[in-house]
């Protein structure tokens, strides 16, 4: 079983756990993620690895409270254990022969944009991180991110933190003031993901998105998670998380994405009605 | 006096129309009464064809004569001297092709139903009071096993007997593999699997789910950092293949796959189940196996009016004959010489319609069956809202792609020798993974095979 031995909010639905998974801390990377379970009649949900130990033997998640699974998840508390938690699973983000990235996160893709910027730091790259959310109540890891970057710009929609606008604004404006990146790497909301691709294919850019799609099994077995890259179909769980965002179908992705979206809806309204029940 | 009749014992077995509204197993098994009379159908003659038709070696004769006595412990006896999963294997085996196909009764009249026979057996013996399993005295070697399907499963428990310390590795949270994923639990009940699986458990074989060997672990590390004195790879043929056809990645398209683990491994059939499924008011599966068959058979059950469509004939279908013949009693409509070319879409980016290219047979190809070719301009179009792609699997890359030394075929089969020995030492493979997809009983037969050579290797290291 799979202890938590940490837990913490980061904001009214984002939620941060630490779990003792010794075998998954030894292997894991930044850019890969795990699969877990709550309970023995629970759904199997991916999480990218936020942060790991590999001395403590511990991995790190951080969620945000979208549908049942993660209610039920974030229903668990300190010395409770998950039922199952296995990985890391795909691929980890290249780093190599990179010198200056710009990092975009939007929303809890943060949490995931965070591991990612630490290394390359770690590995001398200049950073530059871009991360926005929709209000000031909603930001996570600031002072992580700016320890991490040598330029941090934090965004909101409603500009109660930081400016006010969109990402894309603001990697535009780093870019049109003569900021040459070698790479840039989104994490965060779909359609956020698209534009921050559309704008760098204008300025040619090479652009990596990590995505985040329905999964089952998480090892190539299912093919759940599929989707259309340069034409061609590749698994996220085995060939990704992490693609080539000018060739990404986006608008197929998010078509994908809202399979489930009802019986989501109900499942998570059951949920929180039966945790209001327990109350 | 033996038993003359030319007809099997009928199997007992849930109506069709009931069936198919439900997830329960659809055969009822022999009764005491009906066992003993079939296997006195057994001539018990001296060639025994029907043990060389069984890639385990049963002693069909001897166990079949226990069963004409009523002495059905007996029977279990001698079965499970050969075979570690017999009430998986009187469900699932292909006997038709096997001890069955090569009965002498089967000359003139049907042969005995061997593999009724051993379900009932099995079921018997699952059913008496637990007795206290002895525990062999272990050797002091450590072996372990990768993935536990019916080959993985085969080979622990080999080893086990032998005295070897053996841990099974599992991807997924629940062991049996393709037993627990793939076929659905109106074919074979899982609780069938577990009880074989906890029986392997009492032999002191570990299990270890949650551990994707290739990501959480590799083979080298088993070997050099964990004490793995031989390993043994077990790891299927899980990785689907798509037409790649225009509108395959609609919503609404599943591989086979994806569709039975949903039902399966994480229950979606059930209504306070937390996995969604949606087999959609007219499902149209690709492809003529078995797993086409158990897709078909679940789609309906989840309440879609079902079409399987097929590029070649009935003649043709892959799929064992008898479970063509339970899906047409559900009311499965076939649609032969029919071929895909292209998934129709509703605005919202879901299935429309699959729309078809009918074949005709030419001349027989590289698998020996007849060619299915394109009959120019003909087109049908098949309303739908749910496609499940039936055709076939691949063997998954994650172990050769993160061991060294281990040789695979292009195709990206484990290169092995009959005995299961791969290119790396101490490594051996068998099942799905080496011959690609196949059945569960070869892959039974190959984990025990390698169980013997691993037996060899570790003795004389």
């Amino acid at each position: 079983m799979f202890e938590i031995l940490e837990k913490r909010s980061l904001n009214p639905t984002v939620t941060l756990m630490k779990i003792n998974a010794p075998r998954v801390a030894k292997k894991a990377e930044p850019g890969q993620f795990i699969i877990l379970r709550t309970d023995s009649e629970g759904e199997r949900i991916p999480l990218t690895i936020a942060d790991f130990d590999r001395n403590a033997g511990t991995v790190t998640i951080i969620f945000q409270i979208v549908g049942a699974t993660t209610e039920k998840l974030n229903h668990l508390n300190e010395g409770d254990c998950l039922q199952d938690f296995v990985g890391p699973l795909g691929r980890a983000t290249e780093t190599e022969g990179l010198k200056k990235v710009a990092v975009v996160g939007g929303g809890v893709g943060c949490a995931i944009a965070y591991p990612v910027a630490k290394k390359l730091h770690d590995l001398g790259v200049e950073v530059h991180s871009i991360v926005g959310f929709r209000n000031k109540d909603l930001v996570i890891l600031e002072d992580e991110f700016r320890a991490a970057s040598s330029k941090f710009v934090l965004m909101s929609d409603d500009g109660t933190a930081g400016e006010k606008g969109l990402v894309t604004d603001a990697l535009k404006k780093l870019i049109e003031s003569g900021e040459k990146y070698d790479r840039v790497i989104t994490i965060g909301p779909l359609i956020m993901m698209k534009f921050v691709c559309r704008l760098t294919k204008e300025y040619e850019i090479p652009t990596v998105a990590s995505m985040n799609p329905i999964m089952i099994d998480g090892t190539g077995m299912c093919g759940g998670c599929r989707l259309t890259v340069g034409g061609e179909t590749k698994f996220a769980c085995v060939d990704g998380p992490e693609f080539d965002g000018h060739l990404i179908d986006f608008d197929e992705a998010m078509a994908r994405g809202a399979m489930y979206k009802p019986f989501e809806r109900h499942a998570y309204e059951e949920a929180c009605n039966l945790f209001k029940e327990v109350k | 006096m033996a038993n003359m009749s030319l007809k099997k014992n009928e199997m007992p077995v849930q109506e069709p129309d009931v069936r198919n509204k439900n997830f329960k197993e659809v055969a009822l098994g022999y009764t005491e009464e009906q066992a003993i009379d079939e296997a006195k159908r057994c001539l018990n003659c001296k060639n025994k064809p029907c043990t060389t038709g069984c890639p385990v070696q049963i002693d069909i004769p001897a166990f079949i004569a226990k069963v004409a006595e009523g002495d059905f412990a007996g029977a279990y006896e001698v079965i499970a001297r050969s075979s570690s999963l017999p009430a998986v294997c009187g469900r699932v085996c292909p006997q038709e092709n096997q001890c069955e196909g090569k009965c002498v009764r089967g000359i003139k009249g049907e042969p005995v139903a061997i593999g009724r026979l051993e379900r009932f057996v099995a079921d018997w013996h699952n059913a008496q009071p637990e007795t206290a399993v002895n525990k062999p005295a272990s050797n002091g070697h450590k072996a372990a096993v990768i993935g536990s399907g019916p080959s993985g499963l085969a080979c622990a428990s080999d080893l086990a007997k032998k005295g070897y310390d053996v841990t099974v590795f599992e991807a997924l949270h629940v062991a049996g593999g393709v037993l627990s994923y793939g076929i659905p639990e109106f074919r074979l009940p899982k609780s069938i699997v577990q009880k074989e699986i906890e029986g392997l458990k009492a032999l002191g074989v570990k299990v270890e789910t949650n551990t994707v060997v290739g990501k959480t672990i590799s083979v080298d590390e088993l070997m050099k950092e964990e004490g793995f004195e031989s390993v043994f790879i077990g790891s299927g043929a899980g990785l689907p293949r798509f037409m790649n056809i225009p509108g395959e990645n609609l919503n609404g398209v599943y591989s086979a796959n994806e569709f039975l683990t949903r039902i399966n491994l994480m229950k979606a059939y059930k209504p306070d189940s937390s996995t969604p499924i949606k087999a959609g008011t007219k499902a149209v599966i690709v492809g003529g196996g078995n797993v086409a068959m158990d897709a078909a058979r679940c789609a309906k059950r989840l309440g879609a009016e079902v079409y399987i469509v097929y590029r070649r004939t009935e003649t043709e279908l892959p799929a064992r004959a008898e479970e063509v013949e339970h899906a047409k009693e559900e009311g499965i409509i076939f649609k032969f010489l029919t071929n895909p070319v292209e998934i129709k879409s509703t605005e919202d980016g879901w299935v429309k319609s699959v729309v078809c290219q009918q074949m005709e047979l030419s001349e027989p190809d590289a698998s020996g069956r007849a060619k299915p070719v394109p009959i120019e301009g003909a087109f049908i179009e098949i309303d739908a809202d749910c496609v499940i792609m039936s055709i076939g699997t691949s063997p998954n890359p994650l172990i050769k792609s993160t061991t060294s030394g281990l040789d695979t075929q292009k195709w990206g089969g484990i290169v092995a020798d009959e005995a299961g020995k791969t290119s790396k030492d101490g490594v051996y493979a068998g099942g799905d993974a080496v011959t690609g997809a196949a059945t569960v009983i070869l892959a039974m037969g190959a984990g025990k095979k390698a169980a013997a050579a691993m037996d060899e290797y570790m003795q004389n290291k």
